[in-house]
């Protein structure tokens, strides 16, 4: 293992990281205070209790495995498009590296950032409502293996897209819509049965419950089952972004 | 984090290795030429760079390198020459890794690069064609991003050095892309430079370059050179070539197609060419100088006298002696030799002619 390359480029991107400190953490932290004004405050006070957890205190794995989806996603394909788009890329390319290593370096710098926002969104969070978390190391667990595995994602997305409007699309236009519809808000309890069925081809689903099992102790869908396809998920990132470094698909001509 | 299945197989970053590679390596073998040429290499100083029967197919089914077999010797300047097109960043990719090939086998330092790709290319730095530079970071954090990547330990002291040897200390602390393009390009040269490289790869180096940066450039290439750092270049600037190089690969079309000394190239095909202008216009050559290789000018006021390098003294001896014998008065000589772009140029001529 060149431990050299893979922390070079992982100290390269938590520069990036570090350089734009203050929006990396201020548009999560934000939107984050917006969601508990709106929905934990304003719109919590007047719903009812989810079982026996508070509308406000309900949301908040929920909202934290959002931010972690998105920030994941967005942190890593940005990393790894922009040496593409401009070009850099061919030094990693031409480097004594493996693509283990890339990735590590890659998506490791993309995952610890997003943990740490999870983080803080935490603390935030905690500022709004009170709550307590019952298995704090699966909470860890949940919060690094989604980090990883949506930075594993997010790295495909990067390696795929040839243009900054596919950079987004992704994210937008499926990723947005599953994490919404995918129990942060509500309990899949409440939907009609149909819908319930229908739920449970989303995988945003699997993480915002194990996550909230971690907290409460209670969850939509069994916490096996939830940390098991979590891990599928990640195994098939894994499994396509070894292809790509296979196959040099739009790395190498 | 990781499935260590995929992980432990150094290799999966690289691509169509092994199979074609090791079938013509057999073949290559097997040719007198390509015997007979290895065993002269290794008399004089063994290659660090072989390549053997290398293809390359783009993907939209353009050839932009045809069996290229090339022998490059430890220590050497060689200059890769050929027009736009001819498949020379092509064929510096694939060695470096960028490109992947679609036939033959390359080694560097002994190391096949697709199956010790690691051996292999930390023996390699690559200054690229096209200005590529990260925007935000610093030149120092770039330069140190470098040499990490390929493995080395941080060395602040010969990062120190490189930078200002390359007129970057200064520099070190700003943002690259608050530097101009030729800033930028000792950059990339600095980051090649980090990790201390045995063979340095500069594409197309002096292209759209101001002078100083050229004159420092070729400083710099020779003082690696006398370090016993191999240095590969491709430029359209044959002056350079001819300035800089030991020997000289000739591609075009994705063919090599002549390698060569740089003095045995300007030996070979060196012509050598005097003129003399006359006092009084000639109407024809006369007679009695027929056997000599002369022509005459257009407009008859002078006799060009063609000649090789070698011999040259008898021969204008000779010359003088017999236009004296006409009575043929002169007012002017001078004598013209080819440069390697005359070379350069009669060769792409002459394959012309020929296709
Ligand atoms: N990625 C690519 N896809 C398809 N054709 C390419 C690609 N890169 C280069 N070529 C073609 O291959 C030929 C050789 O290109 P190149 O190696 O860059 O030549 P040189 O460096 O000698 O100018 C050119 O005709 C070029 O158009
Ligand atoms: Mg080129």
């Amino acid at each position: 293992m060149n431990f050299r390359a893979v922390s070079a480029i992982y100290r390269f991107e938590m520069a990036r990281t570090f350089r734009t400190l203050l929006q990396s953490i201020a548009s999560p932290v934000i939107s984050t205070s917006l969601y508990f004004i709106v929905f934990g405050s304003a719109i919590g006070s007047r719903m009812v209790e989810i079982d026996g957890v508070s509308y406000g205190a309900f949301i908040v794995p929920g909202l934290i495995m959002l931010m972690l989806l998105t920030e994941s996603i967005s942190n890593a394909s940005f990393g790894i498009f922009m040496p593409r788009y401009s070009g850099t890329i061919y030094e990693v390319l031409s480097a004594p590296v493996t693509a283990t290593e890339v990735v590590i370096g890659y998506v490791g710098a993309a995952a610890s950032k997003s943990v740490l926002l999870g983080l803080l969104v935490l603390i935030t969070a905690r500022l709004f409502v009170p709550f307590q978390i019952e298995h704090p190391f699966w909470m860890i667990a949940f919060l690094v293996l989604t980090a990883i595995t949506f930075s594993l994602f997010g790295f495909i997305i990067g390696i795929w897209a040839d243009g900054f409007e596919k950079l987004q699309i992704i994210p937008l236009m499926i990723v947005t819509p599953l994490a919404f519809l995918g129990g942060t808000f509500y309990s899949l309890s409440m939907l009609p049965p149909l819908w319930q069925t229908i739920t449970l081809f989303n995988p945003v689903v699997y993480l915002v419950s194990g996550f909230r099992w971690s907290f409460y102790g209670q969850a939509d869908v069994n916490i096996v089952l939830s940390f098991g396809m979590t891990l599928l998920f990640m195994l098939g990132c894994v499994a396509v972004i070894a292809w790509i470094f296979r196959t040099g698909y739009r790395l190498k001509s | 984090m990781h499935s260590s299945g995929s992980g432990s197989r150094a290799d999966f970053w690289i691509t169509d290795r092994d199979g074609p590679g090791a079938i013509v390596k057999e073949k290559g073998k097997g040719r007198g030429k390509g015997a007979m040429a290895e065993t002269r290499e290794e008399k004089r100083a063994p290659s660090i760079i072989t390549v053997t029967e290398l293809s390359k197919t783009y993907a939209g089914g353009f050839r932009a390198l045809d069996s290229v077999n090339l022998d490059i010797r430890r220590g050497e300047i060689f200059a890769l020459l050929g027009p736009n097109g001819a498949g020379k960043t092509t064929l510096i990719s694939i060695i470096c890794g960028i490109v992947n090939a679609s036939s033959g086998q390359v080694r560097v330092g002994g190391h096949d690069i697709w199956r010790e790709f690691r051996a292999a290319r930390s023996l390699i730095g690559l200054v690229p064609q096209e200005l590529t530079t990260d925007m935000f970071e610093t030149v120092w954090a770039t330069v140190n991003f470098s040499r990490g990547l390929f493995g080395k330990p941080a060395d602040k002291a010969l990062v120190e050095r490189i930078l200002r040897e390359l007129s970057l200390w200064d520099k070190r602390n700003e943002r690259i892309m608050a530097l101009s393009g030729g800033m930028k390009r000792r950059v990339m040269i600095a980051k090649a430079l980090s990790h201390e490289p045995a063979v340095l790869f500069l594409d197309e180096p002096t292209a759209g370059v101001d002078v100083s940066l050229r004159r420092d450039m070729w400083a710099m290439v020779r003082r690696l050179r006398e370090n016993g750092v191999t240095i590969i270049l491709t430029t359209h600037y044959i002056e350079e070539a001819e300035e800089m190089a030991d020997r000289i690969g000739i591609i075009r079309g994705g063919r090599i197609t002549l390698v060569e000394e740089k003095a045995a190239l300007m030996e070979k095909l060196g012509k050598k060419q005097l003129t003399v202008q006359l006092q009084h216009p000639l109407a024809d050559i006369p007679e009695a100088l027929s056997d000599l290789p002369l022509t005459l000018s257009a407009d008859g006021c002078a006799l060009h006298y063609h000649f090789d390098s070698q011999g040259a003294q008898a021969g204008i001896a000779v010359l003088m002696r017999r236009l004296g014998e006409q009575g043929i008065e002169f007012v002017d000589l001078h004598s013209h030799q080819s440069s390697l772009e005359d070379i350069f140029v009669s060769l792409v001529q002459a394959r012309e002619g020929a296709e």
